[in-house]
Parts: C-alpha cells; structure tokens; sequence
C-alpha cells in the first residue's frame, strides 16, 4: 500500500516553468531526507519527463507527491499530457530511439534512474508518466 | 442623444474630472510629475467618457469598453515596466473612480438616484480593475524575460586562463537559448585568442539530462571544427554516474573533475610544464 503524505500540482506550458518545477522536486526530495545522489537522479529523470511533456504533449500537468509504502519514504511524480499521444510506446522506449532529432534517451534513461516507472498513453488522447524514487532506494 | 442623466453631467464636467484626478493622484504618487502622465490621464479619462452611453452605462461587460480597456491595458504594462508599485497602478484606477463619484455627489442631490448611478460607475471600474492586475503583470514578465536575456549573457564569460587556453565556466541550466549564446561566445574568444584548448567547466549546471548533454556534445563538435581541443571539467561524481545511466556517452570528449586537473591536462597538450622554483639562498 502506497499512502499520499503531501502533494502539490504544477501547471507547465512553457520553457520558463522548467526550472522553478525542478526547484520545487529538489525540495520534496531534501524534505524527505533523500541523499545527494538518489536527489539528482529524480532531478534528472523530473528534467528528462518535464521536457517531453513540453515538447512533444504540448504543456501538461505535473503532479509531485510524498509517499510512503509502509517501509519508506519517496517521491511520487506524475506528469501527464493531452498531446497527440505515443503510437509505439515499446519503440519510444528503445535507447536512441527519437521523433525529435535529440538522443533518444529520455524514456529509457529515466526508467534506470528510478525506482519504479509506468507509462500510459492512447493516441489521440495523451500520455502520463509515473514515477516513484525511495528515498533509499 | 444621451438621455442618462449621469452620463450627461460626467462628460460635461471632464475638465473637473480631470483636475479632482489629478489632485488624487498627486497625493497617492511619489513619482507624480512628469507630463507623459498627464497625457496618459487624459487619454484614459477621454476615452472612457466617449466610451459612456445610455446603453453602456448599464452594462460594464459592453464591447463599448473596448478602447477604454485597451488604453488601461497600456498603461498598467508601462506602470509595470517603469518600476511603478501595484499598489501605486491600482490606485490610479481607483482614485479616477473617486474623481467621478465625487462629481456625481456633486450634481446629484436626491441620495437614492445618488447611491443608484454611483453603484453603476463603481460596477464599470471595478471591471476594469481586473485589467489593470492583467497588464500589471504582463509588464513584470516583460521585465522578467528581458532580465533573464541580460543575465544569460553576463553569466557567460569566456577567460583566457593561460596563452592558448580559454575557459568557460557555465552556471544554472544550459538550455537551447543558453547553449547557444554559450556557443557563440566561446566560438569566438577561440579565435580572437587564437587558443587551441577551450575548457567548459559545468560544476554550476544542478543536472545534466539528456538535452544538456546532447548540447554539450554539439559545443565540443563545433570548437573541433576550428581546430580546437574542448575540456569537459567539474563532472561531479552523482553527475557521471547519472551520465552512465542515461546511456550518454561522453568517451570521444575529454572529461575532467575539476578544472585544475583539465587545466594540467591543457598543459600537456601544450608541452607546458609547470614547476616549483627553485630558491637559492645566498649569503651576503
Ligand atoms: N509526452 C509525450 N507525448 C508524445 N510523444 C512522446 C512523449 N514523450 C516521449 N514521446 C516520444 O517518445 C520518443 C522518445 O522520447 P525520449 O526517450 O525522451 O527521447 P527524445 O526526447 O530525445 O526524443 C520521443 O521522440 C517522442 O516521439
Ligand atoms: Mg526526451
């Protein structure tokens, strides 16, 4: 069982809204006590989905959470969007792969970076990225 | 023809209008005395009497409004812009509705057509002060945005740290804006200088991400393409390991820890050596 400690909810359209977003995981995380490391790997995974949600889902919404599963405490984020959607999410999720003439790691990267990873998307409809990090994990 | 008795006596009393305002705004202004601002109140308060009618008087949501609400809009973004308070923007608005009520008081003796037609002129400027919270606004991100360009230009200095050898020390996020004025900057030091070794010391960048390192990889191409070394420096621990996760390989760049270890490394390029002096003591 996941129980919800707090949350917040952000708005991001625009490339402006990047860092003050970040600023505010980076907070969660040191409320919670996470290590410098284990911080900057949610910062980078919040940075990579942050960016998706931009660029390709057109702006969306991103939901920032503390959980807590009964052993310890994480970070919860949702970032979800009413973009066009992925056709392939399998595909999406290969290393290089890319619609936008960038590395193509996003996706898969931010899966290696945390500690549990869901994506859903329909076309025509939107995508949500779920990810969770411990705070030890 | 204007049949509203109210609308009648505020388009004939503009001159008192504009005084009685004029006076308000004085005593609530620090800064009231420049003749832009008297324009900017006549301009405002012309086109809000032209704008009242029998039919708008009635109604604060008129398209009537239009051009009245255009006027405000401009000047709560140039209140905004020239350093003005909310407080100070706000108050202009209120203290013209002050102005009008203190007119209407003036010429209307019966208190209940008096409390009726001030309830209408409150409801139309109180509309309008929404607008003025807009454009306030609006103003200060106009501000935001143009400070945000002058510091990422002022926070991007090249330093020729050694003859051949600039360094480019990058603080914050590096995004596409950013990546670009970095570029440049350093693309052109290289020549001016004549250097043959940049180093980009990213100790001050909070997180490398996959677009942070797709635009470090495309800087140190293009330094290449002028015959020139590129350094990657202040690589901290928690950054290369999240390197390695994303899958970013960075194996064609020189990369160092610290900017004194890609300094040394310059060094070695260049066949300099720094050494210790030696100090020979002589009596006398
Ligand atoms: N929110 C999204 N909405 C629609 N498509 C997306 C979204 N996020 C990712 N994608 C698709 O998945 C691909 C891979 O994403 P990613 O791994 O982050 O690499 P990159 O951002 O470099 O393209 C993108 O090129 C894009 O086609
Ligand atoms: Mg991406």
């Amino acid at each position: 069982m996941t129980t919800i400690l707090s949350k917040e909810d952000f708005i991001i359209v625009k490339e402006q809204d990047v860092v003050p977003f970040r600023n505010k995981v980076k907070e969660a995380a040191v409320k919670i006590g996470m290590g410098i490391l284990n911080q900057t790997k949610l910062i980078t995974a919040a940075s990579e989905l942050v960016r998706n949600l931009l660029k390709y889902g057109g702006g969306g919404m991103v939901i920032i959470e503390s959980v807590n599963n009964g052993r310890e405490n994480g970070i919860r984020l949702i970032f979800a969007d009413k973009g066009p959607g992925i056709a392939d999410v399998s595909l999406a999720m290969k290393d290089g792969y890319s619609t936008g003439k960038s590395l193509g790691l996003g996706l898969p990267g931010t899966k290696r970076l945390v500690n549990e990873f869901d994506i859903q998307s329909t076309v025509g409809m939107g995508t949500t990225v779920t990810i969770i990090k411990w705070k030890n994990g | 023809m204007n049949t509203n008795k109210t609308v009648k006596i505020l388009k004939e009393k503009k001159e008192t209008i504009l005084e009685l305002w004029t006076t308000k705004q004085k005593a609530e202004d620090s800064y009231f005395n420049t003749d832009d601002q008297k324009e900017d109140s006549e301009d405002f308060a012309t086109s809000f009497l032209d704008a009242l009618s029998d039919a708008t008087i009635e109604d604060q949501n008129s398209r009537g409004y239009d051009k009245v609400h255009e006027v405000l809009m401009g000047i709560s973004v140039s209140r905004a812009k020239r350093g003005f308070s909310p407080r100070e923007t706000g108050s202009y608005l209120f203290s013209f509705k002050e102005a009008l009520l203190e007119v209407l008081s003036n010429e209307i003796e019966d208190p209940s057509i008096l409390y009726k037609e001030s309830l209408k002129i409150s409801k139309i400027i109180d509309n309008m002060a929404i607008l003025t919270f807009e454009g306030y606004i609006k103003g200060r991100e106009d501000v935001i945005a143009r400070q945000t360009d002058e510091i990422t230009e002022i926070s991007t200095p090249v330093i020729r740290v050694w003859d051949g050898v600039v360094a480019l020390p990058i603080i914050g996020t590096l995004d596409s804006a950013r990546t670009q004025v970095v570029m440049e900057n350093l693309l052109q030091q290289i020549v001016e200088t004549g250097s043959t070794i940049a180093i980009l010391d990213i100790s001050g960048v909070p997180a490398v991400d996959s677009l942070v390192a797709q635009h470090l990889i495309k800087t140190v191409s293009a330094t290449r393409l002028l015959g020139a070394e590129c350094i990657i420096s202040g690589i901290r621990p928690e950054i290369a390991q999240i390197v390695v996760h994303l899958g970013i390989d960075l194996s064609n760049i020189i990369t160092k820890s610290t900017l004194a270890s890609a300094l040394q490394t310059a060094f070695n390029m260049l066949k300099l050596e720094v050494n210790k002096k030696k100090v020979t003591y002589t009596n006398s």
